[in-house]
C-alpha cells in the first residue's frame, strides 16, 4: 500500500516537477510566466503530433526521442512568443501569460482531437513507460526507484542539472543576477535580453515535457483533449513557491504534491467526499509557504527581487 | 607617458525625448595619470555625460575617442572592452550575492571563488582597500559597498575610472581613505574622473577641473591655478550675488519643539541621534548636512511617516508622537520633500494638476464625493499666482517641467494655510528665477508667523535666507548657528564633522518653551512607557 | 583595441507618455485587423474556405442569438467590474474565479438546505439570505490575500491564484458531500421543488444579468471617478509613498478595495445560483481570467470595458460558430482565435507606450554594422 502510494506520488509529481523546474528558470530570469499551464498543453500537443507522425514507423526509443524533441520544440516556440512579448515588447507579464494559457488550452483541445486515436496511442504508450522493464517486480526498492518511465528519470536529472547550473556555474550566477537586479546585470555587460530569451524559452521547453509525460506515460495514452493538463500546470506554478525557487527542493516537493493529489484515488476505503479533502492540501501548503516567506523575510528564500517587472534600460 | 590622452569627447549632445537637452556640445579631455573633477550643479548633465562614456546612454551627436581612436560605446560591455569602469552613485550590486560574486558578474571567467577571492585580496592590498570577498552585499555598510564597486572595475582591468559623487554617502574618515586610494591609483597610471559638486573635495583631490553648466561645457582649468570662488563662478555662470532678503519678524513662542529625538533608518541603523531643536513662529531654521546625514528621516519623523525610536516632538505644547500622518496634517504641519527624482513623494505624476491640488484635502466635507470643482478653482488660482506654465488645470503633472512641478507642490502646501512648513530641497533643479519665486513664497509665509524648517543643499542660499542653521553630521547635531554671524567655511567644517560646537554648548532647548521642565520630564517618562 | 568593430544602435526606444487618444485607438485597430488576417489565414489552412467567408460566418454567428450575446457580455463585464478597483491599485487580483465560485457555493447551500429546514420560507427572504451568504463567503476569499498583502506584502498574484484552486477543491468536496450518488455533479437544485431560491423571470430570462451589469458599471464608474474612496484607490495605485505622505491608511484602502471586489463577486455568485445555472460546478467562475484580459484591455476603465467585453464575447461567439458551421467539431477553436487576437493587441501596446527613433547618425557612419538586437532590450 505504502509502496504504491510512493510510486504513484513520484509519477504524479513528475508532471509538476517538469512544469516547476521550467518555471523556476523563467522566474530566475525575472519573469512570472502564467502561461506555463498553456505551454504544457502545447508541449503535449507537440508530443501527440510526433506520436501521430512516427508511431509504428520507427522503433520505440526513436519514437520517444522524436516525441521529446517535438514536445520541446512546440513548447519552446510558445515560450519564445512569450519572451518576445514580455522582453522585447515590454508587455505585462500576467496578461501575456494568461492569454498564452487560454490559447494553449484551446490549441491542445483543438488539434489533439484531430489526430488522436485512442487505440493507437494506448498501444504506443508502452514505449514511454517502464524504462528498465521491471514493472512487475514487487520488491519495494525496485518499485520505488526502478519501475518508472524514462521521463520520470529525465525530470529528476533536469532538476539536478538546474540546481547545479543555478548555484555552481557562471551562467547560473548571471541568470540569477538578472532576476534580482537586471540593471546591475546590464551594467556589467551581461546581455540581459539574450539571457531572458534563452532561459524563458528553455524553461518552457522543459515545462512542455510535463504535458508529454502526462499524455503518454501517466495516462497511458488514454486521454489528450480531455486531459486536465492546465490544472497540473497551476500546481507546478504553486510548487515553485512551495519549493522557494530551489530545484532540488522542488524534486521532493513534487513527490509531496503528487502524493496529496493522488491520495483521493488511493484511499478508496474512505467515502468520496473525505477523499476530496486531500486535493486541497497542495494549495493550502503553497499559501502557507507564501505567507511564511513574506512574514519571515529571510533574504535567501525570497522570490527574485525583480520578478514580474519589465526591464527598460533607459528608465532609471 | 605623462601627457598621454586617455579619453577625449568631442561635441557630445544628448537629448531625452524631444524637450530635454541633457548635454549640448560637450568636449572634454582626460589624460593618464590624472584625476579630473567634473564639476556642476545638480541637473547640469554630469551624470548623463558619464553614462554615455560607460555605455548606458548613446550620444545623439558627437564623437568619443579612446587612446586617440574613435570609439563606439553602445553598451556597458563595450565600455569594459575599452577599459572604462564606472562607479555609480547608486550602487549596481546584487544584494543577495557576495562581494566576490558581484565582482566576477559579467566577467566571463570561470566560477571559481577561491581564485577570485585571492585576486580580490591582491587588488585590495595593492591600493589599500579593506574587504571581505565572502560577505553578502545586504550585510554591508555603504562604504563597503562602494569598495566592492571600485574593486569590481579594477578587477576587470579598467584604466579609466569614473566615480559619480562617491563622497556623498561617506564619513569624513571614509572620504580620506577613498582619496588616498584614488591617489594611489592615479600614480599607478590610471585616468580618473570624479563627479562632485563639493568644492573642497575638488580642490583637495583633483589635478584639473572641468565645469558643466546646464548641460553645456564651460571650460577646464588646472586646480592649482584656481580658487573655490572662481570655480563657483564658472559653475553658476555669474558672480554669486544672492539678493535674498532676510525679512525680520517679531520673535514668537516656539511652535515646534523637538528633544532628544532618535530615529532609525529603513535598515535599522540610527539615522537621527539625540537631536534637539525648536522652531519659532516667523523663523526659518535651515538644516545643513551632506546627503544621507539623516535629513530625510528627520522630515519623515516629524510628518508622522516614520516611527521614532525615542524622544519627543511637541507642536504648540502638545505631543504629536504617535499621531497619524492625517492628524499631523490637520494640526497644520505641512511637509514637502523633493526627492532626487522630484516626483517620488508629494505629487502623483499621472494625476492632473487639479487632482494633485486636492491630494491632502480630498477627504474634506461630508458625503462620499470629492469636491473637484473647488480644487479646480484653487488650481487655476495657483497657476495664475505662481505663473505656472501648463496647457490646462487637467494636464497630468508629469508632463510639466521640473520648475512648474515644484511650484505646484510648494504652492499647494502653502495654500493649505499651515503653521509649520517642513520643506526639503524645494529648489532642487530649478532655474534661478523659479528659485527666487520659491524663496519669496517662504519669506511671505515667515512674515505670516509660520515656522519653517528648510532643508537645503546650497549653503549660500541658506546663509541668505535662514535665520538660524542647524548642522547635522551623521544624524547628530554639530551645532546651531545664526546665519548672519557665521561663515560658509564654519558650516562646511561642521557638516563634515571637523567642528563640533555641540561639545561646547547644549543646543535646542528654548528658554521660553511651551512646557515647563517638569512637563518635559513627564513627557519623557510617558515616552519610556 | 583594434579588433573592436564599429557598431551603433540603429534605433532608439524612448517612452512616449503623450500619445493622443485617436492615435492609440488607431494602433489598436490596426493590431486587431492584423490579428484577424492571421485568423483568416489559419482558417483558410484548417477549413479550406476563403478568409472572407470565415469573417462573414464569424459576424453572422455572433449575432444569431443577440440576447445570449448580450448576456454573455454582461457576465464578462461583471467579472471585469469586480476586479478593476484592485487592478487600479496595482493589486493583481487573479482570484475572481474563486471568489465567484465560493459565493455561488454558499448561495446553493442556502438554496438547497433552507427550504428543507424551513418549508414555509418566503422566496424573497430565501433569495436575500442567499445573496448575503454569497457576499460574505466571497469577501472572505478576497480579503484574506488583501490582509496579508497589506501587512506582510505577501505576493498577491500568487496568493489569489492559489485561492482559486482552494475554491475549486472546496466546491468539489461539498458537491461530493451533498451528492451521494458519486457522480460529482449536483444537478439543477430545486427544479422539482417549486423552484425555491430561483429568481423570478422578468419576462425575458436574459434581462436580469444585463440590467445588473449596467448598474454595476455605472456604480463603478462613479465610484472610481468621483468618490473619495476612488481617489484613494487611484492614489495608492499611483504611488504608495505619496499615499502615505498625504495621510492615507494604505492597509485600510487595500483591504477595503478588495472587500468591494468581494461584494461584486458575491453578487455575481448569487446570480449564477439564483438565475443562471441553479447549480454549482467547476465551470462557474471560468470567465475570471478572460475578464482580467478584458479589464486590462480597457485600461481598467469601467465604461471602456463595455466595449472590450462586448468585443471579446463577439469574438468568442463568432469563432464558436465558425467551428459549428464548418464542422470543426470543436468549440475550442474560439480559444485559439481569441488568443491570437489578444497576442496582437498585447504586442501593439508597445507602440503606444514607446516611440522608436531612428538613429540618423547611423546613416552617416561608414561601414557600421546594423545591430538591431543590441537596442532591443
Amino acid at each position: 500500500m505504502l509502496t504504491s502510494v510512493i510510486v504513484n506520488a513520484i509519477r504524479m509529481g513528475t508532471i509538476f516537477l517538469f512544469g516547476c523546474v521550467g518555471e523556476i528558470l523563467t522566474e530566475k530570469a525575472g519573469h512570472l510566466n502564467l502561461g506555463i499551464p498553456g505551454i504544457m498543453c502545447i508541449g503535449a500537443t507537440g508530443g501527440a503530433v510526433a506520436v501521430h507522425l512516427f508511431g509504428g514507423k520507427v522503433s520505440s526509443p526513436l519514437l520517444v526521442l522524436f516525441a521529446i524533441i517535438f514536445t520541446m520544440l512546440f513548447a519552446a516556440l510558445a515560450g519564445f512568443l512569450y519572451s518576445f512579448l514580455t522582453v522585447t515588447l515590454q508587455a505585462n507579464q500576467n496578461v501575456t501569460g494568461l492569454t498564452l494559457t487560454t490559447f494553449g488550452i484551446g490549441f491542445m483541445k483543438f488539434f489533439s482531437k484531430r489526430i488522436y486515436d485512442q487505440k493507437f496511442f494506448v498501444s504506443l504508450s508502452s514505449a514511454f513507460k517502464n524504462l528498465f522493464g521491471l514493472e512487475k517486480n514487487t520488491n519495494p526498492f525496485v518499485q520505488i526507484f526502478l519501475s518508472h518511465g524514462i521521463l520520470v528519470y529525465i525530470a529528476i536529472i533536469v532538476a539536478i542539472i538546474c540546481a547545479v547550473f543555478l548555484n555552481k556555474s557562471r551562467r547560473g550566477l548571471y541568470l540569477r543576477s538578472i532576476g534580482e537586479n537586471p540593471a546591475t546585470a546590464d551594467a556589467v555587460g551581461i546581455n540581459v535580453s539574450l539571457y531572458k530569451y534563452t532561459f524563458i524559452t528553455l524553461g518552457s521547453a522543459i515545462a512542455g515535457l510535463g504535458g508529454l509525460y502526462y499524455i503518454m506515460d501517466r495516462s497511458g495514452g488514454t486521454q489528450i483533449a480531455e486531459a486536465p493538463i492546465d490544472s497540473f500546470g497551476w500546481m507546478a506554478v504553486a510548487l515553485v513557491i512551495a519549493s522557494m525557487w530551489k530545484p532540488l527542493l522542488a524534486a521532493f516537493g513534487s513527490i509531496v504534491f503528487g502524493g496529496l493529489s493522488i491520495l483521493d484515488a488511493m484511499l478508496t476505503t474512505l467515502p468520496l467526499d473525505k477523499q476530496k479533502i486531500f486535493a486541497i492540501f497542495p494549495y493550502l501548503l503553497t499559501v502557507l509557504v507564501l505567507i511564511m516567506t513574506s512574514v519571515v523575510k529571510n533574504k535567501n528564500n525570497q522570490p527574485p527581487a525583480s520578478l514580474g517587472l519589465s526591464y527598460f534600460r533607459e528608465e532609471r | 607617458m605623462n601627457n598621454k590622452i586617455a579619453l577625449e569627447l568631442r561635441n557630445i549632445t544628448k537629448r531625452f525625448g524631444t524637450k530635454v537637452v541633457a548635454n549640448k556640445n560637450v568636449s572634454l579631455t582626460l589624460y593618464k595619470n590624472e584625476i579630473l573633477s567634473l564639476l556642476g550643479e545638480n541637473g547640469s548633465g554630469k551624470t548623463t555625460l558619464m553614462n554615455m562614456i560607460s555605455g548606458i546612454y548613446f550620444p545623439d551627436e558627437g564623437e568619443i575617442l579612446i587612446d586617440g581612436q574613435p570609439a563606439v560605446i553602445a553598451s556597458p560591455k563595450d565600455a569594459y572592452r575599452y577599459k572604462i569602469g564606472m562607479i555609480h552613485q547608486h550602487f549596481k550590486l546584487v544584494d543577495t550575492f557576495t562581494a566576490a560574486e558581484n565582482i566576477i558578474l559579467g566577467n566571463n571567467e570561470p566560477y571559481k571563488l577561491k581564485v577570485v577571492n585571492s585576486r580580490v585580496k591582491e587588488i585590495a592590498s595593492k591600493y589599500g582597500f579593506d574587504i571581505d570577498p565572502q560577505k553578502k552585499i545586504h550585510e554591508m555598510s555603504v562604504s563597503e559597498k562602494q569598495t566592492v564597486e571600485i574593486i569590481k572595475v579594477l578587477y576587470r582591468g579598467a584604466d579609466i575610472l569614473i566615480l559619480d559623487e562617491p563622497t556623498a554617502v561617506l564619513t569624513p574618515q571614509e572620504i580620506e581613505k577613498l582619496f588616498a586610494v584614488l591617489r594611489r591609483m592615479r600614480n599607478d597610471g590610471k585616468a580618473i574622473i570624479i563627479i562632485t559638486h563639493k568644492l573642497n573635495e575638488v580642490m583637495e583631490i583633483s589635478d584639473r577641473v572641468s565645469v558643466l553648466r546646464k548641460g553645456e561645457y564651460v571650460g577646464t582649468v588646472n586646480t592649482s591655478e584656481v580658487s573655490e570662488k572662481m570655480l563657483t563662478e564658472m559653475m553658476v555662470g555669474k558672480k554669486v550675488d544672492l539678493k535674498i532678503d532676510r525679512v525680520s519678524v517679531e520673535i514668537k513662542k516656539p511652535l515646534l519643539e523637538i528633544r532628544d529625538l532618535t530615529v532609525k533608518s529603513d535598515v535599522g541603523t540610527t539615522s537621527i541621534k539625540d537631536v534637539s531643536f525648536y522652531i519659532r513662529g516667523g523663523e526659518i531654521l535651515g538644516v545643513a548636512g551632506i546627503t544621507g546625514c539623516g535629513q530625510k528621516e528627520l522630515c519623515e519623523a516629524i510628518a508622522g511617516l516614520r516611527p521614532i525610536a525615542s524622544g519627543s516632538i511637541m507642536h504648540d505644547g502638545s505631543s504629536i508622537v504617535g499621531m497619524s500622518t492625517r492628524e499631523i496634517i490637520n494640526r497644520g504641519i505641512s511637509m514637502s520633500f523633493i526627492p532626487e527624482d522630484r516626483l517620488g513623494m508629494g505629487l502623483a505624476p499621472s494625476f492632473s494638476i487639479t487632482d494633485n491640488m486636492m491630494l491632502k484635502t480630498y477627504g474634506d466635507g461630508h458625503g462620499p464625493f470629492v469636491d473637484r470643482k473647488s480644487a479646480r478653482a484653487r488650481a487655476s488660482a495657483l497657476i495664475d499666482k505662481l505663473s505656472i506654465v501648463t496647457p490646462s488645470t487637467e494636464t497630468p503633472v508629469r508632463r510639466l517641467s521640473g520648475g512648474n512641478v515644484q511650484k505646484i507642490l510648494v504652492g499647494r502646501e502653502i495654500e493649505s494655510g499651515p503653521n509649520v512648513i517642513i520643506t526639503a530641497y524645494p529648489v532642487r533643479g530649478l532655474d534661478i528665477n523659479s528659485s527666487y519665486q520659491i524663496y519669496d513664497i517662504l519669506n511671505e509665509q515667515k512674515q505670516k508667523g509660520v515656522g519653517i524648517l528648510f532643508v537645503g543643499e546650497d549653503l549660500d542660499v541658506m546663509l541668505a535666507l535662514c535665520d538660524k542653521i542647524m548642522v547635522l553630521c551623521h544624524g547628530e547635531v554639530m551645532g546651531v548657528v545664526h546665519a548672519a554671524k557665521t561663515t560658509k567655511e564654519e558650516i562646511g567644517l561642521m557638516m563634515t564633522g571637523s567642528l563640533d560646537k555641540s561639545e561646547l554648548k547644549e543646543y535646542g532647548k528654548a528658554k521660553d518653551s511651551n512646557l515647563s521642565e517638569e512637563e518635559w520630564k513627564n513627557a519623557e517618562k510617558e515616552m519610556e512607557e | 583595441m583594434s579588433k573592436i568593430e564599429r557598431r551603433e544602435p540603429l534605433f532608439h526606444i524612448v517612452k512616449n507618455d503623450a500619445i493622443s487618444f485617436g492615435k492609440s485607438l488607431g494602433i489598436r485597430i490596426i493590431a486587431i485587423f492584423a490579428g484577424l488576417i492571421v485568423v483568416g489565414i489559419l482558417g483558410m489552412i484548417l477549413i479550406g474556405e476563403n478568409p472572407f467567408s470565415i469573417y462573414s460566418a464569424m459576424f453572422d454567428g455572433a449575432f444569431i442569438d443577440v440576447w445570449t450575446l448580450l448576456q454573455n457580455t454582461a457576465l464578462l463585464l461583471m467579472f471585469g467590474i469586480a476586479v478593476i478597483p484592485a487592478f487600479q491599485m496595482k493589486f493583481w487580483n487573479l482570484g475572481a474565479n474563486g471568489q465567484v465560485l465560493v459565493g455561488c457555493l454558499a448561495s446553493i447551500a442556502c438554496m438547497k438546505f433552507l427550504p428543507v429546514k424551513f418549508p414555509q420560507i418566503q422566496n424573497w427572504l430565501l433569495l436575500l439570505i442567499m445573496l448575503v451568504a454569497s457576499i460574505i463567503v466571497s469577501c472572505i476569499w478576497s480579503v484574506v490575500p488583501a490582509i496579508f498583502k497589506a501587512f506582510f506584502n505577501t505576493n498577491e498574484t500568487l496568493f489569489t491564484l492559489m485561492m482559486n484552486y482552494i475554491a475549486l477543491t472546496t466546491v468539489d468536496y461539498f458537491v461530493f458531500t451533498w451528492d451521494k450518488t458519486g457522480s460529482g455533479t449536483l444537478g439543477i437544485v430545486n427544479l422539482l421543488n417549486g423552484q425555491k431560491g430561483w429568481m423570478p423571470d422578468l419576462g425575458n430570462k436574459y434581462l436580469l444579468p444585463i440590467i445588473i451589469s449596467i448598474i454595476m458599471t455605472a456604480f463603478m464608474f462613479v465610484y472610481m471617478k468621483f468618490t473619495k474612496h476612488g481617489f484613494e484607490v487611484a492614489l495608492v495605485g499611483e504611488s504608495v509613498n505619496t499615499a502615505k505622505y498625504v495621510g492615507i491608511n494604505v492597509k485600510k484602502v487595500i483591504i477595503r478595495t478588495l472587500l468591494l471586489g468581494g461584494i461584486f463577486c458575491g453578487i455575481l455568485g448569487f446570480l449564477y445560483a439564483s438565475c443562471l445555472s441553479h447549480t454549482v460546478n467547476q465551470q462557474i467562475g471560468g470567465l475570471g481570467f478572460t475578464a482580467i484580459l478584458v479589464a486590462w484591455l480597457a485600461n481598467f476603465d469601467s465604461v471602456a470595458m463595455l466595449f472590450t467585453s462586448f468585443f471579446v464575447v463577439f469574438l468568442e461567439t463568432g469563432s464558436k460558430f465558425i467551428s459549428t458551421k464548418f464542422q470543426l467539431n470543436s468549440t475550442d477553436y474560439s480559444n485559439i482565435v481569441v488568443g491570437i487576437i489578444f497576442f496582437f493587441i498585447i504586442a501593439c501596446e508597445f507602440f503606444i507606450r514607446f516611440k522608436i527613433q531612428i538613429n540618423h547618425q547611423h546613416q552617416k557612419t561608414e561601414k557600421s554594422e546594423i545591430n538591431a538586437e543590441k537596442e532591443g532590450n
